[in-house]
């Protein structure tokens, strides 16, 4: 029930929202939208427990065994409420900048949304690289009508990789369901396909499916679409695509990688972890030399994913649930943050740091709350980033399956010192010091974007004092999704 | 049989329709409804009501593939009609040219010329002897000749014809002589197509030639590397309207009887060739791909994509199954319509480079975004006919359990795809231009809208269209 609605209220609302005329209407019907969808979606978390109330399960092509199958796990909850919070955040956030034709742009937003809804709550593979696909189609038009100069260029890019990747995922998921005794695409009979795959098919098999899954969070080597296309899309979908696309990646490394193929996830580990690690340092030191608010932002993003995919290759419990927790906290801290830079660039016109400075004096409202969030991008503690890097570098540095988990803990713990450099460095030259001609007319915040940033520097906070819903909420996914990785590595 | 006979009598009448009348809308809709009794009597043919109770002597065997097969190719030569019809009137005219006017008037029988096309598809589609398929074949092969070259005063028109001619007839003389080869070989020399391949416990070196023969003829005829040279050529040679039926309807009818031909005669001894046919799956999607991707010419594009989409189709021929021979039809539905429509499309537009496009979708929103689902499906983007068509020729080969790397090399090949399908999306809807169209008829919009829905529908519901047509015949 509450599945189906988190999918068809987005996907209605901006079909609908391509007939509305008038551009106000528009803004204002797919904020209604979006919050109708977060009620909705709190609903899921708060009214019932029961399955028949959070799940969902049609037939859909019965000849070939898939079925319309939805459901939200723990994970999901987590996963569908940071969506659910963050398009009225962003409708909210961007209520003043223009777009030209606004209606087709905030219809193509709702798309996404249903899009990403769907992929997280899908429970059917072919379901599930449906609307993998499908929540990529409607980002691609938005970052390439509405973007930057070179959009056409960055949003095709982005397309292509993230095309390749899901349609090499594809022949892994065929394969797959060639295998199934029952010939079904449904999560639990790849589950128990999990002791019939051999280990070496798994070998290979981990590649066809993590390549896509890597392209989305991204991981190094396969980030090079991600700067360009945080820069080069509008503010608003830069934040759909960071603060929640990223988390497809893992969501299909915890759900349909891990579980389904653990012989392959054990072996490949310390590889993968070794890139992580890579692209953690890279991405930091690359984001030190940045002057470009947004790819400062964007390399800091991939170094937080990095980090967080370590995390589920050391399978430990207290890894995952940091990784769980951090799935949201990542979302509202880097929503924070893009907030801040399209306030900066829609006043200023520009979003080089040497070309800012004194912004505190200006505007202190906004320098307090900013602080916050970039504290929280550190993981200072008190703040929510500090409970899941804790417990992700603890079920790393605790992690049994590798051998080099000191190695990795180490190097992990540098790449988050490296981000408290650039982010205090990124405070200092925007906030602090002179002002300049261009900065003297600054203004504080408008009351909309206040209430944004303080919704989220709340957030930050309770979930930084008191995490212990979201752990709750997570505990049995990770504790069945370790017993399904356990099980078959004996 | 309903089919081949209405359509051989349909394109008789057209023929001499010309002599009634000079009325061109009445020719037109003369040949409309000429399609719809055929699809319908199709239908009918489905359902068990044969009007002609023909013997064929077994040298026709009418079973629900190939009947499917027919319905789906004049389902789709109907929105071709419907959309295309009066562009086919206007076919080697220039308005400028009085002469060109009054000798253009040929309506009546490139519609005539259409009709036996059909007819020796649905001979295709349902041969049962490889006589019949010769004879299909050629029925197909002889009206595309003319049609080719029907726009008389264009020297690529004449070139492309007289080329295609040249390589078809070719082709035809190698599938003769494989069929000859393989009569010889079978036990008791026959031209049956299951008796071709019965009792082949030792496969003689006649059977093998043979089998190679009509392999390489087949593959010359659905444009599969290394036999596609004359495509981009007569593609682009030809007027636009009848490129849109060849590389649809007439391609997919050739890959029915492909299928037909390899799954009855050659699939227990599928182990020896399997790898040939391998090899040129992968060199057809390689070669399709990777030369549309340079491609300045929207027209020469569709020309080298509808080499890479056979390569796809290949993938039936290769493994050979259930799955392969389901979608192998709904690969012909979902590809026909999409094709037939950024044909319809590309028609209309005075540039056919790229650069024409640009923009198009602030002056004609509707022709754009159709264009964008079409182009949306025949790169395989999900929600599309196209993906399910792809899935399910993806599927087929994987459940065979080998050639996984052809498979995996057939999906990089289709991310390179969508480098050149898109860039028609960019252009339409990132790029400003003025694009100049040509007067754009009413109702055309609209059928557009159907085609889109239609494909839509194929790609959430790919089942809907088989079952469809499955409950039609169990009514």
């Amino acid at each position: 029930m509450i599945p189906v609605l988190l999918i068809v209220i987005p996907l209605v609302s901006g079909l609908v929202g391509f007939l509305i005329r008038n551009e106000k209407t528009a803004r204002s019907w797919s904020l209604f939208a979006a919050v109708v969808t977060l009620f909705v979606s709190l609903s899921g978390l708060i009214l019932h427990k029961e399955d028949a109330f959070l799940s969902a399960d049609v037939a859909w092509l019965p000849a070939m065994g898939s079925r319309f199958s939805v459901a939200l796990d723990g994970m999901g909850q987590v996963l569908c409420l940071l969506t659910a919070i963050s398009f009225p955040i962003i409708f909210i956030a961007t209520w003043r900048t223009p777009y030209k034709n606004a209606r087709n742009f905030y219809a193509l937003m709702l798309l996404s949304q249903a899009g990403l809804m769907g992929v997280f709550l899908a429970m059917d593979a072919l379901l599930f690289y449906f609307f993998w696909e499908l929540a990529l189609i409607p980002v691609y038009f938005l970052c390439s009508i509405w973007g930057g100069e070179k959009r056409i260029a960055a949003s095709f890019k982005f397309f292509v990789y993230t095309f390749l990747g899901s349609i090499v995922m594809l022949v892994g998921i065929l394969w797959l369901y060639s295998h199934t005794p029952d010939h079904s695409f449904s999560l639990k009979s790849f589950y128990a396909l999990r002791d019939k795959v051999t280990g070496h098919d798994q070998l290979w098999l981990f590649w066809l499916f993590f390549i896509a899954f890597a392209i989305k969070m991204p991981i190094f080597p396969l980030h090079t679409w991600q700067p360009d296309a945080y820069e080069q899309s509008p503010t608003a979908t830069t934040m759909v695509l960071s603060a929640v696309m990223v988390k497809m990646g893992l969501l299909g490394l915890l759900r349909w990688l891990a579980p389904v193929l653990p012989l392959g996830t054990w072996a490949w580990g310390d590889t993968v972890s070794m890139f992580c690690i890579i692209g953690m340092i890279y991405a930091s030191l690359v984001a030190m030399q940045q002057d470009d608010l947004k790819r400062l932002v964007a390399y800091s993003s991939i170094a937080h994913m990095g980090l967080m995919c370590l995390a589920v290759f050391a399978t430990t419990q207290l890894g995952m649930q940091g990784v769980m927790i951090q799935l949201f906290n990542h979302g509202i801290n880097i929503l924070g943050l893009w907030i801040v830079v399209e306030l900066i660039e829609r006043q200023f016109h520009t979003r080089k740091m040497s070309e800012l400075g004194g912004l505190a004096q200006k505007a202190p409202v906004l320098a307090i709350l900013l602080v916050v969030v970039a504290l929280a991008n550190v993981a200072l503690p008190l703040t929510n980033a500090f409970i899941g890097e804790f417990l992700m570098f603890s079920g790393v540095y605790a992690s049994a399956v590798t051998r080099y988990n000191v190695v990795f803990t180490v190097t992990a713990g540098i790449s988050i010192i490296l981000s408290a450099v650039y982010t205090l460095n990124m405070i200092q030259k925007v906030f602090f010091g002179n002002t300049n001609t261009l900065t003297e007319k600054a203004k504080d915040l408008y009351p909309n974007e206040k209430f944004v940033l303080i919704v989220i520097v709340v957030l930050i906070v309770l979930i930084g004092v008191y995490p212990k819903p979201v752990l709750d909420l997570t505990k049995e996914t990770v504790d069945t999704l370790l017993t399904k990785m356990a099980t078959a590595t004996k | 049989m309903n089919a081949i006979i209405i359509s051989a009598v349909w394109g008789i009448v057209m023929m001499f329709s010309g002599i009634f009348t000079r009325n061109k809308t009445s020719i037109r809709y003369l040949a409309i409804a000429g399609l719809i009794v055929l699809f319908l009597a199709n239908i009918l043919d489905l359902q068990g009501h044969h009007f002609f109770p023909v013997h064929t002597a077994n040298m026709l065997f009418f079973d629900t593939f190939g009947l499917l097969a027919n319905a789906i190719l004049f389902g789709a030569t109907l929105l071709y009609f419907l959309l295309s019809a009066r562009d086919i009137e206007n076919v080697g005219v220039k308005p400028t040219d009085p002469e060109s006017v009054k000798a253009g008037v040929n309506t009546a029988e490139y519609f005539a010329l259409i009709f036996f096309v059909l007819c020796g598809a649905s001979l295709v589609t349902t041969f049962n002897t490889l006589l019949m398929l010769f004879l299909g074949i050629e029925i197909i092969s002889i009206p595309l000749y003319i049609l080719t070259g029907s726009d008389k005063r264009n020297l690529k028109s004449n070139e492309a014809a007289l080329k295609y001619f040249l390589m078809g007839s070719f082709s035809t003389g190698l599938m003769l002589l494989g069929i000859a080869f393989l009569y010889g070989a079978s036990s008791q020399g026959s031209f049956f197509i299951d008796e071709v391949a019965a009792g082949r416990a030792a496969i003689s070196p006649l059977f093998i030639v043979g089998l190679l023969l009509l392999l390489v003829s087949m593959a010359f005829k659905v444009s599969a590397a290394p036999f596609h040279f004359w495509t981009p050529d007569v593609y682009d040679g030809a007027p636009a309207v009848f490129t849109s039926f060849m590389a649809t309807i007439v391609k997919a009818a050739v890959f029915i009887g492909f299928i037909r031909l390899f799954g009855e005669s050659f699939g227990p001894t599928q182990v020896k060739w399997q790898l040939f046919v391998a090899i040129i799956t992968a060199a057809t999607l390689f070669i399709g791909n990777l030369t549309a991707v340079f491609q300045q010419s929207v027209k020469r594009m569709l020309a080298y994509s509808s080499i890479a989409q056979a390569g796809f189709m290949l993938f039936a021929i290769l493994s050979l199954g259930e799955i392969a021979k389901q979608g192998i039809l709904l690969y012909a539905a979902a590809y026909s319509v999409a094709t037939i429509g950024i044909f319809a499309v590309l028609i209309k537009m005075k540039d056919h480079s790229l650069e024409g496009f640009n923009g198009l979708a602030k002056h004609h929103p509707v022709l754009a975004f159709t264009s964008t689902i079409f182009l949306l499906s025949l790169a395989g983007i999900p929600l599309t006919g196209g993906f399910f068509a792809k899935y399910y020729m993806l599927l087929s080969v994987v459940q065979t359990h080998q050639f996984l790397w052809l498979v995996i090399f057939g999906v990089i090949c289709a991310a390179v795809s969508v480098y050149y399908y898109f860039r028609v999306i960019q252009a339409m809807y990132f790029k400003e231009g003025e694009p100049q169209t040509l007067e754009i008829p009413a109702g055309f919009n609209g059928l557009l809208i159907l085609l889109a829905i239609i494909i839509i529908l194929l790609g959430i519901f790919p089942q809907w269209l088989l079952n469809q047509l499955s409950d039609i015949i169990y009514l």
